[in-house]
């Protein structure tokens, strides 16, 4: 039996005692010297997990009495979070190297975080959900902070850490009321618990409590004050990383709960994901029109983006959840072209977050200009591009869920969104000549960023065949 | 071959602008002249093979032509075709294009990316007449405003950022709410495919929202959702006002598209999923659609009439021109649907050319202002004379293309509502008087200033370019069977289905209240 458990959970055992060999072979052999290379190590173990998921992963299997679930819906996810994270991590080395900023730490850190992550989506259990998003939080407070004489990066992790400790406590608050009134944490037996139509008034506080907690780790309106902070304060690769893998784990984890544990009482918490879904695309338009730090910008961007996220999960349907998977997936891929250009905007060798140092860009790097302009209409949601597929997809899950009202309002914030993109194409195309950005001379970034925008080209084909395995995914959650 | 003929068309020119992308390099001299030649074989070869189209397209058959059709995402297809409707639309596009790269001979500044936004352009362009699937089409529909964005915004006038930005803002807002027009329809019929919707009965019982009665119901909600985004891309007043700023900023090539082809897509809008897909929605609102019309050819040819921007004044004229489209497609009558498709062909051809004629001159003078010009007729005589018929085209005369729109549409509509008609044909007029003063105030009077005194007139390559347009403008004028005939079987099966849905909505509903 202990042997069954521990083979499906052996991808998460293997990462963990990695991180842990990682850590004693550069405490004791070379610290720090031999950070870009464990880097790139990192990276390539997430990626053979991610293989090894991928093409191993069957059926559905529970372990430890249903507090772990393997099946296709955490697969999914977890392959999306270690492929971004393989590559944020990539993205970074170059440019932390450069600046001190490297410490071996920081790939083990990000390890045990993506550790966290990979529990949190295939928790089926209160603790084990808790578990997880301890263990990936509380690395990320650590990775927020990495530059240690930094002021704001200092700050960005202690604001991180203290909302996210209330968060927490929040998360906990519900669970222990959740546990209280259902008698059990497992959510097997919270969905026996909590029926059919609606929940006890006990387990509706509780299910509350955790949605507000969760809504705090994907930074939806009104739990989002952390993120533009955050994601200004941490270096870059820091920022790209929270803007990927996290995201993803914990709308994994926000879908799981939701259906797992309370898909008998949809209506109960329908409407408080579409309040959450419209507030946050709406903040996330309207805030990012007056920031002129591309980082804030994205971090806005992002709120607007797990707005629409939530669209697909405020249906209720295996369509929806569907909907939502293929969104993240487009997203996190977005996001990762993006972060990859905003690693590159440097001046005299020092990072620029200024959009109006975009001037004329296209002028000077006609191919990057290019990649990045792909990237802002697929981020407005502008067909050909993929974004736009992933819009679409949401809007019809919303739609069929009987959330016409959401879909409209959705689609008008999508065009107050649109102003802000096209800000930065105009920088870069129509903008006044001013003093020119450096050169770009990592390949890793040129590849990172071309081969974002290529996707979200070339995509329009047949999204690369995601769709499928996302059904399959979705359905096994609304078993 | 006519498996695959239309993709063929429609990809040419992304092929060539991909070519150009990839393949061309340098700022230098040779590399303009290359983007250049490359972008007008691309389109010539275009507009040749789409002969074939016309060549082969049987108009006795109403039903779709050259289909084809390939599995997409989410039970989408991937699927083309052509009817008598589409068809002339698509001719229109690839006769232009290559005038448009003509006219375009002169930039200077990134030739290759402004090649490769037009050949793009003319790639979304073609797209967007021959999809046969909701989403496809809007897809199409939608990617135009990339490049058109980006031709504003680069190579357009000294107010461009705003003129660019409004036009994207404006159309995007427009058109998003189709988008979830076009999801609720994707539900309610389980299919994207525009044949089957079209023979598709939405519901048409009228309910409430909010305490306000919807009469016509659902169709008449997808029905206004579809017009917020053609009566923007129309544009139809009062949402026209895009369409001014667009046209004064944009690049003359710019504008020609913009006038001869885009504006196009909100009319083939209305004929292809207003009328047949929401009949009952489009008979609640006809009234409504109407006296927009008329409201249009009225308010904005007075409008036009105190321009001192040339572009300016011919932007409102589109406007008014584009009502008696509007007018003609809601008029739901074998003429008024034949003059409306007519009008939009030979506005094509008109409103591309008046564009141009402003081009020719502010390539010497650089400014649009009316009043920088006068008397050019002593200098530049063939100017003089091409600008003066396509003012007279423009303004209907019998003999020209423009004559035959007006009148067919006015007719059509003189038989269901005889008010809007009467109102209508004051528009004539008033077209008359904006056009004719335009023309005296730039060609005739006394050359007296200065900076015209050394003008110098067309040159041969500016004569070729006028040329194909004249022989359309008149061999259109004087023999219209030839698009009648084309269009012709087509309009009255739509226009027989129209009128049975409609029958069929109220005969139910007799029904219901029987019951």
């Amino acid at each position: 039996m202990i042997q069954a458990d521990l083979n499906i959970i052996l991808p998460e055992i293997l990462l963990a005692i990695f991180a842990m060999l990682a850590l004693l072979g550069a405490v004791y052999t070379s610290k720090d010297k031999s950070a870009p290379m464990l880097t790139w190590g990192t990276a390539a173990v997430f990626l053979a997990v991610a293989a090894w998921i991928g093409i191993n992963g069957e059926g559905v299997n529970t372990a430890f009495g249903g507090m772990f679930n393997d099946d296709a819906f955490a697969r999914f996810a977890k392959i999306i979070i270690l492929v971004s994270a393989a590559a944020v991590l990539v993205m970074g080395q170059e440019y932390m190297t450069r600046r001190g900023m490297l410490r071996f730490e920081y790939p083990i850190l990000v390890t045990l975080s993506v550790v966290g992550m990979m529990v949190m989506v295939s928790a089926g259990d209160l603790m084990a959900l808790y578990m997880g998003l301890e263990l990936q939080s509380l690395a990320l407070y650590v990775v927020a902070s990495i530059r240690r004489d930094s002021v704001k990066s200092t700050e960005a992790g202690l604001k991180y850490f203290v909302l996210g400790a209330l968060s927490s406590g929040l998360l906990l608050f519900g669970a222990s009321l959740v546990y209280g009134f259902a008698g059990t944490t497992l959510f097997s037996g919270i969905i026996a618990a909590a029926g059919e139509g609606h929940a006890p008034i006990g387990l509706l506080i509780g299910l509350t409590l955790v949605a507000s907690g969760l809504a705090f780790k994907v930074s939806a309106v009104p739990f989002h004050m952390w993120t533009p902070d955050v994601y200004e304060g941490s270096p870059t690769p820091v920022t790209a990383f929270f803007a990927t893998a996290p995201k993803m784990a914990a709308m994994g984890l926000f879908a799981r709960v939701l259906h797992d544990a309370f898909g008998g009482v949809v209506g109960d918490w329908q409407q408080i994901i579409a309040l959450l879904s419209v507030l946050s695309m709406f903040l996330g338009a309207v805030a990012a029109i007056g920031q002129t730090n591309i980082k804030r910008l994205m971090a806005y961007s992002s709120i607007a983006h797990m707005g629409y996220a939530l669209m697909g999960l405020a249906a209720g349907t295996a369509f929806g959840v569907q909907a939502l998977l293929i969104y993240m997936a487009i997203y996190v891929t977005m996001s990762v072209g993006t972060f990859a250009f905003i690693l590159t905007m440097e001046k005299d060798g020092q990072p620029v977050t200024d959009i109006s140092a975009l001037n004329m860009y296209a002028k000077r790097e006609p191919g990057k200009a290019l990649a990045v302009l792909i990237l802002m209409f697929s981020l407005a949601g502008v067909p050909p591009l993929v974004g736009f597929f992933g819009k679409l997809y949401v809007l019809r899950a919303a739609y069929e869920a009987g959330l016409a009202w959401l879909a409209v309002l959705g689609v008008i914030a999508s065009v107050i969104g649109a102003f802000y993109y096209l800000r930065i194409v105009y920088y870069m195309y129509f903008g006044e000549e001013g003093e020119a950005l450096d050169k770009g001379k990592s390949p890793v970034l040129w590849v990172m960023l071309m081969g974002s925008a290529a996707i979200m080209l070339v995509g329009v084909v047949n999204l690369f065949g995601i769709e499928a395995p996302a059904l399959v995914a979705a359905e096994t959650l609304l078993r | 071959m006519n498996d695959s003929l239309l993709s063929l068309v429609t990809f040419i020119p992304a092929l060539a602008a991909a070519i150009l992308a990839i393949f061309l390099r340098g700022e230098e001299a040779a590399a303009q002249r290359n983007a250049k030649w490359v972008a007008m074989v691309a389109t010539v070869i275009t507009f040749l093979v789409s002969l074939f189209i016309l060549v082969e397209f049987d108009p006795s058959n109403t039903g779709f032509q050259f289909v084809e059709e390939r599995d997409w995402l989410l039970g989408m297809k991937y699927k083309m075709g052509v009817d008598g409707i589409s068809v002339l639309f698509v001719m229109l596009t690839t006769f232009m294009m290559p005038l448009v790269i003509a006219a375009s001979w002169k930039v200077e500044t990134r030739v290759k990316e402004y090649m490769i936004a037009f050949l793009l352009l003319e790639t979304l362009m073609l797209g967007v007449f021959m999809a046969l699937d909701l989403v496809l089409f809007y897809l199409f529909f939608e990617a135009g405003l990339i490049p058109m964005f980006l031709i504003i915004g680069i190579w357009g006038g000294a107010n461009r950022i705003y003129a660019s930005f409004k036009f994207f803002l404006y159309t995007f807002l427009g058109s998003v709410l189709m988008l979830v027009a076009m999801v609720a329809m994707f539900s309610d019929a389980g299919t994207t495919d525009i044949p089957t919707l079209m023979s598709h009965e939405f519901a048409s019982e009228s309910f409430s929202i909010l305490g306000i009665h919807i009469l016509g119901g659902m169709q008449t909600l997808l029905f206004l959702a579809f017009f917020a985004s053609f009566a923007v891309k129309m544009p139809m007043w009062p949402v026209h006002t895009w369409l001014p700023d667009a046209h004064v900023q944009a690049p003359t090539a710019g504008s020609v598209v913009l006038a001869a082809i885009l504006l196009k897509m909100g009319g083939y809008g209305f004929l292809r999923f207003s009328l047949p897909m929401f009949p009952v929605g489009a008979e609640v609102m006809t009234d409504f659609v109407l006296w927009m019309s008329a409201i249009a050819i009225v308010y904005t040819s007075l409008v036009a009439l105190v321009q001192e921007d040339m572009k300016k004044l011919i932007a409102y004229s589109s406007v008014a021109h584009m009502g008696y489209v509007t007018m003609g497609i809601f008029a739901a009558n074998q003429q008024g649907i034949d003059g409306a498709i007519f009008q939009m062909i030979s506005h094509g051809f008109i409103s591309g050319a008046l564009f141009l004629c402003v081009g020719v001159i502010y390539d010497r003078m650089h400014t649009r202002e009316i009043d920088a010009y006068g008397g050019l007729v002593t200098r530049m005589p063939a100017y003089a004379l091409i600008f003066m018929f396509f003012t007279m085209a423009n303004v209907g005369l019998p003999g020209t293309s423009g004559f035959v729109g007006e009148f067919l549409t006015l007719m059509g509509i003189f038989q269901v509502n005889t008010w809007v008609a009467l109102v209508a044909t004051s528009g004539v007029i008033l077209s008359a008087a904006y056009a004719l003063w335009l023309y005296r105030r730039v060609v005739f009077g006394d050359l007296i200033k200065e900076s015209l005194k050394t003008i110098s007139d067309m040159s041969a390559r500016e004569k070729w370019i006028f040329a194909p347009l004249v022989a359309m403008t008149l061999i259109l004028g004087v023999y219209p069977a030839l698009v009648t005939d084309i269009i012709g079987p087509s309009v009255e099966n739509l226009i027989s289905n129209y009128h049975a849905a409609l029958g069929s909505a109220s005969e139910g509903a007799h029904q219901m209240a029987s019951h």
